[in-house]
């Protein structure tokens, strides 16, 4: 029967999706546990620094430029049409620290440097490499995971605070460069209007966020996948889009907690 | 029997336990109810160097792993240095795999290391030897695997016969008690299918360990082991030293070490009947 085996189809897809999730939980707990060595060895977390969070420096800067000249664009065109040109230092600001810079920082991390995780840890796992490390005594989630895990947590915020800082100059160079808004009012605007708590730091706790969801699902699936070819760019593919989905989720129930009535 | 001789018996079965170093009883595992080994008992007595050989897929590898620890036995148990595997915890097994090296089947070197980090790897994982110390004793064992030049190299830029031996000098890094191969004859060409076979002999008399190859490379590993078991099944078929193994007259052992296409291993993948299949 038909509807008999879509409801089984439909059963096995949950029962799957509700046990990879406390798969995730566990591993995500235990990558916490066995983070000691993470900071008594910082040197291994500053590698990992280097190749998720200094690697990703280009595009972040690139789209931190492009993401803010168009929203000097944008925002000029609308805010013309009440007079208001001169808030245009502030609405490109706050755009980018409430919400761009934290967002399309986080998406642009999980496809770059989730993504590279996931295939790094995934063909470690498909050429015996975590399993060697196992039958030398050596905890692969200590040695491992745990150090890019803290990575991505570190680099996240410091990529968001560039993509932020990036995008204002871009915004500066459309609205007061090249169309000529004035100077003063930009820069004191956007200073009256951003506030360091409400904002700053809001935008800080969100792709501190981000980071921590993005970095377990690229580790957790580069773990998790089938140590074949098919596999590794099946959880590769896995990384880019739940990382997407999870983002835009958890950057709607943070923007309800964080700005409702403001 | 009598009661004098099951006496003796006994006696003899002890003793040879007593200088076991692995000792495998009655070993029972299945994949999803799938039984992969039953009723294994083997015993690997201390300094020698014995094969486990067989078809692939017939359990052996399995078998390695439940001596690493890395699978849980359904019954029975495999004993290392007196402490049964499976019933340690975490901390425990990891002390044990300490006195444990294993050669994996492509050498699984960690690729984003040099050869040099490769084989430090466990030193400094394990020990506070300060790095003037490891540096010699990295090159002591690369020397012995006659590969000391190679210590600035990259995994990537060794062959196969090249990255197997660097992964050898890793496993012996600590100077284990027991050396697990598997397949370490794989993709091999014949003269470093010679010098990696060589090299697990004299590695193994140097160090006075006891060592297990898996392997289904009969040739190679006759020449060198002091004693062979075969498997198919899940099961132990034969057993004993390498000529009574090339003697024998058994028909899986004489089709296994002669290679031959007709005896007790079909050519044909068990299934239905052929003419039903092409509709006749």
């Amino acid at each position: 029967m038909p509807a008999a085996k879509t409801f089984k189809v439909i059963g096995h897809r949950t029962i799957n999706a509700v046990w990879r999730i406390g798969m995730a939980a566990r591993f995500f707990f235990l990558t916490l546990m066995y983070s000691g060595s993470s900071f008594r060895r910082f040197h291994l977390t500053v590698k990992e620094l280097f190749s998720t969070g200094v690697m990703s420096l280009i595009i972040i800067i690139v789209a931190g430029l492009f993401v803010g000249m168009v929203l000097g664009l944008q925002g000029y065109e609308t805010l013309k049409r009440y007079g208001s040109e001169s808030a245009l230092g502030s609405m490109v600001a706050l755009s980018l620290v409430r919400e761009l810079g934290p967002v399309v920082a986080a998406l642009l991390f999980a496809s770059r440097a989730g993504s590279a995780m996931t295939a790094e840890i995934g063909l470690m796992k498909a050429t015996e490499q975590i399993s060697a490390m196992e039958m030398m005594a050596v905890n692969p989630i200590a040695r491992i995971v745990a150090p890019r895990f803290w990575a991505g947590v570190i680099s996240m915020p410091l990529l968001a605070a560039m993509f932020s800082a990036v995008g204002v100059f871009g915004g500066y160079l459309v609205g007061v460069v090249q169309i000529g808004v004035d100077e003063g009012s930009f820069w004191s605007q956007m200073q009256a209007a951003v506030d360091f708590r409400d904002d700053i730091l809001n935008g800080v706790m969100k792709s501190f966020v981000f980071g921590t969801a993005v970095t377990v699902i690229a580790l957790f699936e580069g773990y998790d996948a089938p140590p074949t070819a098919e596999g590794v760019s099946g959880a590769t593919t896995r990384t880019v889009v739940t990382s997407s989905l999870v983002i835009l989720m958890l950057d709607f129930v943070l923007t309800a907690i964080m700005f409702r009535g403001n | 029997m009598g009661g004098l001789e099951c006496t003796v018996l006994i006696f003899w079965v002890s003793i040879l336990s007593l200088s076991a170093l692995v000792e495998i009883r009655d070993l029972n595992f299945a994949y999803d109810r799938r039984p992969v080994l039953e009723g294994i008992n083997m015993n690997f007595p201390k300094g020698k160097l014995i094969a486990i050989m067989g078809l692939s897929g017939c359990g052996k590898t399995t078998l390695l792993r439940h001596i690493g620890g890395a699978l849980r036995p359904t019954k029975g148990y495999v004993k290392v240095d007196g402490q049964v595997i499976h019933e340690l915890d975490q901390d425990g097994l990891y002390r044990m795999r300490r006195k444990m090296g294993m050669l994996f089947q492509f050498g699984a070197l960690f690729t984003d290391m040099t050869v040099f980090d490769n084989v430090a790897f466990q030193m400094r994982e394990h020990t506070d030897l300060p790095e003037e110390i490891i540096h010699d004793l990295v090159l002591m064992k690369l020397h012995a695997v006659g590969l000391r030049s190679t210590y600035n190299l990259m995994p990537s830029e060794l062959s196969g016969g090249m990255a197997r031996r660097v992964a050898l000098a890793r496993t012996v890094a600590l100077d284990p008690m027991l050396i697990m191969y598997d397949e370490p004859f794989a993709g091999l060409d014949p003269i470093s299918l010679t010098v990696v076979g060589d090299l697990i002999r004299r590695l193994n008399d140097a160090l006075g360990a006891t060592s297990i190859v898996v392997t289904h490379d009969v040739q190679e590993s006759l020449k060198i082991v002091d004693y062979v078991y075969f498997m198919a099944n899940g099961v132990i078929v034969a057993e004993g030293t390498p000529e009574e193994i090339r003697a024998s007259d058994r028909d899986f052992v004489h089709q296994f070490v002669h290679g031959e296409m007709d005896g007790p291993v079909p050519f044909h993948y068990p299934g239905g009947d052929y003419r039903q299949d092409l509709n006749l």
